[in-house]
């Protein structure tokens, strides 16, 4: 009977040591003094890697592993003590701020880069501009033919990122709300939602029909990019370094860096650099738009 | 006869071996249960918190508080029925010609590609759901977007392919010789032999093949989320087959990683998840509940 119950209790130990060893791994990658983790929005994902070699090779004792997996999922990382770094592409929620309280830490928030945000259709499609209502009409479905539009005769497919995305909830707000915190409007549920911002780009490019937005970094030649007017009957603009910074081109945001509470030595050092004009220049090379020097 | 070792130490050493594989069913027993006890805690608080109108409403969009399951549920059963239209005669069909019909070479041929092909991972399905066929599709069926539960379908009932085949021709492999040569003694010709004799009397195993195939079909999640668009629409009618959807396993996946523990959000993806889990458990129950029906009536017949 000894030897049963002896036995019973071995085999509840190596369960018990297979937990702990597993949660073990996931909390020892925060935290340590050099190596960095950086998670969160996918946008800024490409940015975020540049940013991390081009440091490591002025700091080579210091390791920095950056992923994606969208804004929301950086946040919930920095929630779990996951990661150091949070990426964003949108400002923290009120209930993300209040969470991070219960969890005892109050989230810092860094400007680090500005995007635009391009609205892409397929290089076929003749439609070259369009007005911020007429983009919002076609993501909540109110246009579903190009025609309609001054384009082809063609249903049009919309595509967005994910929820998790903070691209997502900044469209929504700006563009499918137009701005207006009282509209309560959606995405029509006929709107594709893809897991990635490439997903996006592959697709526009293949299918004459669609209509996506992803960030201007991602832009590239095989899809054409929408010019936008702000109002009916005003001049449609096209996203560009300089139309961000004079605020002209309508769909523009500024992109985050979160930490939990006051950032460490080594952190704090990597945040400087990378509002120093040579992280900066990387921001310009990558499509994104730096930070004004006058902030 | 005399034995090498003392009559105590087999008894402890047979005693040991019994030990281990009954706790090792009971282990099984016990995790199925704990996951069942987990999906069920964090879970059901769902049918509290949300009213049932938006539970069984229309529309899915749980950032603005939208948690409709049905456009989830409908794109689920939407892409397996149509993978398993195209699995089930397919796999079958290859499984009996392997067994059957095919000679020696063809054979040594077919069984390692088919279960090759039973190893692709589901993302390089996926991948080539995206590059390939999604575009092919869409201007061949001259379809708004190529991203829709048929692209879905044709994916993953090639990826339920391979196990459908590997089972059910298994299960005819065991069919014993003496019936095939019994039915041809008859008379019979070779497709009277297959249809008649060794299918049916292969039948349990190849409905297990079928299920096994629709599970895997059910539960895919990547190569869905790749190719079938992700949108929430409720189907309308048939054409809803060539339109995009959103099944639960691509909501899961795509989702988990935001929510907040506890969340309302959180708490309605674990009920998505007892839906898929209670739906397979059904697929299990029907085909054990059919192959031992048939199982008796065959023994009743070849007593």
């Amino acid at each position: 009977m000894s030897k049963r119950i002896f036995l019973i209790l071995v085999c509840l130990g190596l369960l018990l040591a297979g937990c702990g060893s597993s949660s073990n791994s996931s909390d020892g990658s925060g935290g340590s003094g050099t190596n960095i983790q950086n998670k969160g929005s996918d946008t800024m994902v490409n940015l975020a890697l540049a940013w991390a070699e081009a440091y490591q090779k002025l700091h080579p004792e210091i390791l920095i592993s950056v992923t994606g997996g969208g804004t929301g999922t950086g946040i919930s990382a920095l929630m779990n003590n996951t990661v150091d770094l949070a990426n964003a592409s949108r400002i923290i929620s009120e209930e993300e701020i209040g969470q991070a309280q219960s969890l005892g830490f109050e989230p810092k928030q860094y400007i680090v880069a500005q995007d635009a945000i391009a609205v892409i259709v397929n290089r076929e499609n003749p439609v070259d501009a369009l007005t911020m209502e007429q983009i919002s009409a076609i993501y909540r479905g109110e246009y579903t033919n190009w025609s309609e539009l001054g384009g082809e005769d063609r249903p049009i497919v919309c595509l967005s990122r994910e929820t998790n995305s903070g691209t997502h909830v900044y469209f929504l707000e700006t563009v499918v709300r137009l701005g207006n915190k009282e509209d309560k409007s959606i995405f029509s549920p006929k709107t594709l939602l893809l897991p990635s911002s490439e997903g996006i780009i592959a697709e526009v490019r293949d299918n004459p029909n669609a209509i996506g937005y992803d960030g201007l970094g991602y832009v590239t030649d095989e899809v054409k990019t929408l010019a936008i007017a702000p109002a009916p009957g005003e001049e449609p603009i096209l996203p560009s370094i300089e139309t961000v910074n004079n605020a002209a081109y309508p769909i523009s945001r500024e992109l985050f860096m979160y930490t939990r509470g006051e950032p460490n030595d080594t952190i704090k050092a990597y945040l400087e650099w990378i509002l120093s004009p040579e992280a900066q220049e990387i921001v310009r090379s990558l499509g994104f738009v730096p930070v004004k020097v006058n902030q | 006869m005399k034995n090498p070792r003392p009559n105590s130490t087999i008894k402890l050493g047979e005693w040991l071996i019994t030990f281990f594989i009954r706790a090792a069913g009971y282990v099984s027993i016990l995790y199925v249960t704990l996951i069942i006890l987990f999906l069920l805690r964090e879970g059901l608080p769902a049918f509290k918190n949300v009213d049932l109108s938006s539970l069984f409403g229309e529309v899915w969009y749980p950032i603005e508080g939208y948690y409709s399951i049905w456009p989830l549920l409908f794109g689920s059963i939407t892409v397996t029925i149509g993978a398993a239209v195209i699995a089930i005669p397919l796999g079958v069909g290859t499984a009996v010609f392997i067994s059957e019909l095919a000679p020696p070479w063809a054979k040594e041929i077919l069984k390692p590609l088919v279960e090759v092909l039973a190893g692709l991972p589901s993302v390089v399905l996926g991948f080539f759901g995206i590059l390939v066929l999604s575009p092919f599709l869409r201007q061949a069926l001259n379809l708004p977007t190529g991203l829709t539960a048929f692209t879905g379908s044709l994916l993953l009932g090639w990826s339920a392919i391979p196990t459908i085949v590997s089972v059910a021709e298994d299960a005819l492999n065991t069919v014993p010789r003496t019936y095939r040569e019994g039915a041809q003694a008859l008379g019979t010709t070779q497709w009277q032999t297959i249809w008649g004799v060794t299918v049916p009397a292969a039948r349990s195993g190849i409905i297990t093949a079928v299920m096994l195939g629709i599970g895997r079909v059910i539960g895919e999640t990547m190569a869905v989320m790749m190719v079938t668009g992700n949108a929430p629409v409720l189907p309308e009618g048939l054409n809803a087959f060539f339109l995009p959807i959103r099944t639960m396993t691509a909501t899961i996946a795509s989702e988990m990683g935001e929510v907040a523990q506890g969340s309302i959000h959180y708490q309605v993806l674990f009920l998505v998840g007892i839906i898929l889990f209670f739906l397979s458990l059904v697929i299990n129950v029907v085909s054990f509940m059919v192959s031992s029906r048939r199982m008796k009536r065959t023994e009743r017949l070849l007593s």
